[in-house]
């Protein structure tokens, strides 16, 4: 079932008791586009990617990803089937180096069994050698292969960050989720986090972020959906959505 | 560049090198240790026998190491599956069943109980761990505390099958097709003997130890170098991470409860055939906690390092503190003190033996809180701790 869709979200709803943190969210993204999901601080956007990932089940509604209905998978399956994900505060393995890091995102398109590993056999030794290799090729295309071996906790910031993303990009995704890529860099490093992304998209990943900076949405996106108390208030190309009085007063409040 | 790249090969190099240099001592002492022993003493084989109890330990830390130190999942009932493989052996492997409801003994090979004892112990790790994996930290904690009281109760009351309080003896030993034998057997010369069982010479069971040490420790290192051992690591460091990164969570762990449960159920076969009785006061919590202190004080996450801890804390626990009354009595002696005196000192050590072993885990914990030979990451994990603490503590005082 091939789709031009690559994730559809369908009346996705989320309650935590009484409150409702996504309320009645549809929207559908395109195969190869950068789309961007925004809204002020607590409207709901990383509760959303917590429930495409399956970190929460959604109360209601449906996610469907590559025409197959993922609503509840676990984080595991969600992983397999090929959505990946960085997170907003940096969670990496922090006491493993950049290369292990970027090692255990292969686990999952790597085939050793126990007993491979056990013994140590060719064929296991083969693919550890391989996994390296493309771990050093996408530790190079973040631009941080000098780093390999050092532990995560140590390197600075934004080379974090892009370590997070090379991380996730192991997983060999076709759509990839960055909850604020962009969140306390530098005007250069947003510079640099942009020409990534573009390069990403080359490798025929569609990229689903979360962003605050207006700067880089409008820079990189294709379209945009805004989230406020949970519900979309917009959808449309970054002009549109920029000038939608919705929009504006979500962000700056109503004007009197 | 160059210079900073050729450190971090310095450092991986010495990483490797102290594996290499500790494993290398480890195996010369292991080979130089019976044959200097044996030879101080005239022929006599305590010491070797000792030895090899010490052995059994070794494989148990091994074992639960897998399951604290590399996976995190802090397992207080180790000594259950120790029971369950040593229990598999005697059962098999004695004429306990002609008295049970079966009427009828039965003999496997000891090669052959040692796998199954292996297997058996690993489903039963499987059998916990499945309903009880989801818990996390202190909660899996008490399950596990749980499963480690019950089995040998199951053990003592299912007295109809096991024997109960009276223990199931007269194992059958190892045999082998040929062996060599020489002055130790208490014999005469070197010779290769035919049709050799493993009763008559305490070295083979001393060299058989050895093997199986060897071994688990080339297994499990494989393991912790593989895309096995990573996900571990992975969970220890960030569950949720992990997840998202395609780990199946549940089932990983479930991998390293059913690996730490099989080496405990290997050594469990082993020690039945080596005494040749088993009861189940031999598995009771106590051993639980000593085998996790082993891998603690050993250097959690660090084979060579817990092999370490297991060998010292085996010498503290069953040498040291029981042969300290005499041990004192005679020094006392042998200074010029009345024989009076030297037997007052000898009943407060007896009573105090395990204050004094409580103040020697202290202690070492004090000075040497990472381990004896720590896994690097746990070093800096601790450092990175402390470094957190010092920070917090400043902060206060700038706020006051």
């Amino acid at each position: 079932m091939e789709t031009d869709h690559i994730l559809e979200l369908t009346n996705l709803t989320k309650r935590f008791g009484g409150l409702v943190a996504v309320d009645n969210v549809s929207f559908s993204i395109k195969r190869g586009e950068v789309f961007a999901l925004i809204g002020p601080n607590g409207a709901g956007k990383t509760t959303l990617f917590n429930n495409v990932t399956g970190l929460y089940t959604p109360t209601a509604g449906r996610v469907v990803f590559d025409g197959r209905d993922i609503t509840g998978y676990k984080p595991h399956q969600v992983a397999r089937y090929g959505i990946a994900r960085t997170f907003q505060n940096i969670r990496l393995f922090d006491f493993m180096s950049c290369l292990d890091n970027v090692r255990v995102g292969r686990h999952v398109r790597m085939k050793a069994k126990v007993w491979d590993s056990l013994f140590k056999l060719p064929r296991e030794r083969r693919e550890e050698e391989r996994v390296t290799e493309e771990a050093m090729e996408l530790l190079r295309f973040v631009g941080i292969q000098r780093q390999a071996n050092q532990y995560a906790r140590n390197l600075p910031y934004g080379q974090q960050r892009r370590l997070e993303i090379a991380r996730a990009l192991a997983t060999e995704p076709k759509l990839l989720l960055l909850d604020e890529p962009a969140a306390g860099f530098t005007p250069q490093e947003k510079v640099e986090l942009m020409a990534l992304v573009k390069k990403i998209l080359t490798r025929g990943i569609t990229v689903f972020l979360i962003e605050h900076d207006m700067k880089v949405v409008m820079g990189i996106s294709e379209r945009i959906v805004v989230l406020d108390h949970g519900e979309k208030i917009a959808e449309g190309p970054p002009d549109e959505v920029r000038k939608d009085v919705r929009v504006i007063e979500a962000y700056l409040g109503k004007s009197a | 560049m160059s210079q900073t790249l050729l450190q971090r090969f310095n450092l991986r190099e010495r990483i490797r090198d102290r594996d290499t240099a500790v494993y290398s001592i480890l195996v010369i002492a292991a080979i130089l240790f019976p044959i200097v022993d044996i030879y101080a003493n005239g022929g006599g084989t305590a010491d070797v026998s000792q030895a090899t109890r010490a052995g059994t330990f070794v494989l148990l830390a091994i074992g639960l190491n897998v399951v604290v130190g590399f996976a995190g999942l802090l397992d207080l009932g180790y000594a259950a599956f120790y029971a369950i493989g040593a229990y598999t052996y005697a059962l098999f492997g004695s004429l306990q069943l002609a008295s049970s409801p079966l009427h009828h003994a039965i003999h496997v090979n000891f090669w052959i109980m040692i796998f199954v004892a292996m297997f058996v112990a690993a489903a039963f790790g499987a059998i916990l761990g499945f309903p009880t994996l989801r818990l996390r930290g202190d909660y899996l904690a008490i399950v596990t505390l749980g499963f480690g009281e019950i089995v040998p109760q199951l053990f003592y009351n299912f007295d109809q099958w096991t024997g109960g309080i009276n223990a199931i003896g007269l194992i059958d030993q190892p045999h082998l097709p040929f062996w060599v034998q020489g002055p130790w057997s208490g014999d005469g010369d070197v010779k290769v003997v035919q049709n050799f069982n493993f009763n008559t010479d305490p070295v083979a069971f001393y060299v058989l130890i050895v093997i199986l040490i060897a071994i688990a420790v080339i297994l499990v290192s494989n393991l912790y170098k593989s895309r096995l051992g990573r996900a571990w690591m992975a969970i220890r460091e960030d569950e949720v991470a992990a997840a998202a990164m395609g780990i199946n969570t549940v089932s990983t762990k479930l991998l390293a409860f059913g690996i730490g449960a099989s080496f405990s159920g290997f050594a469990g076969a082993y020690y039945a055939a080596n005494l040749a009785l088993v009861s189940p006061d031999n598995f009771l919590f106590i051993v639980s906690i000593t085998v996790l202190v082993m891998v603690v004080l050993g250097g959690m996450g660090n084979i060579s390092g817990v092999i370490l801890g297991a060998l010292v804390l085996y010498y503290v626990v069953f040498v040291l503190i029981p042969g300290l009354p005499e041990n004192i009595t005679n020094l006392a002696s042998s200074v010029g003190l009345s024989s009076d005196v030297a037997g007052t000192i000898a009943d407060a050590t007896t009573r105090l033996n395990f204050i004094i072993y409580g103040l020697i885990l202290v202690a070492m914990m004090l000075l040497r809180p990472q381990g004896i030979l720590p896994s690097r990451v746990r070093e800096q994990e601790l450092k990175h701790a402390s470094v957190q603490e010092d920070e917090a503590a400043v902060e206060m005082t700038h706020q006051e």
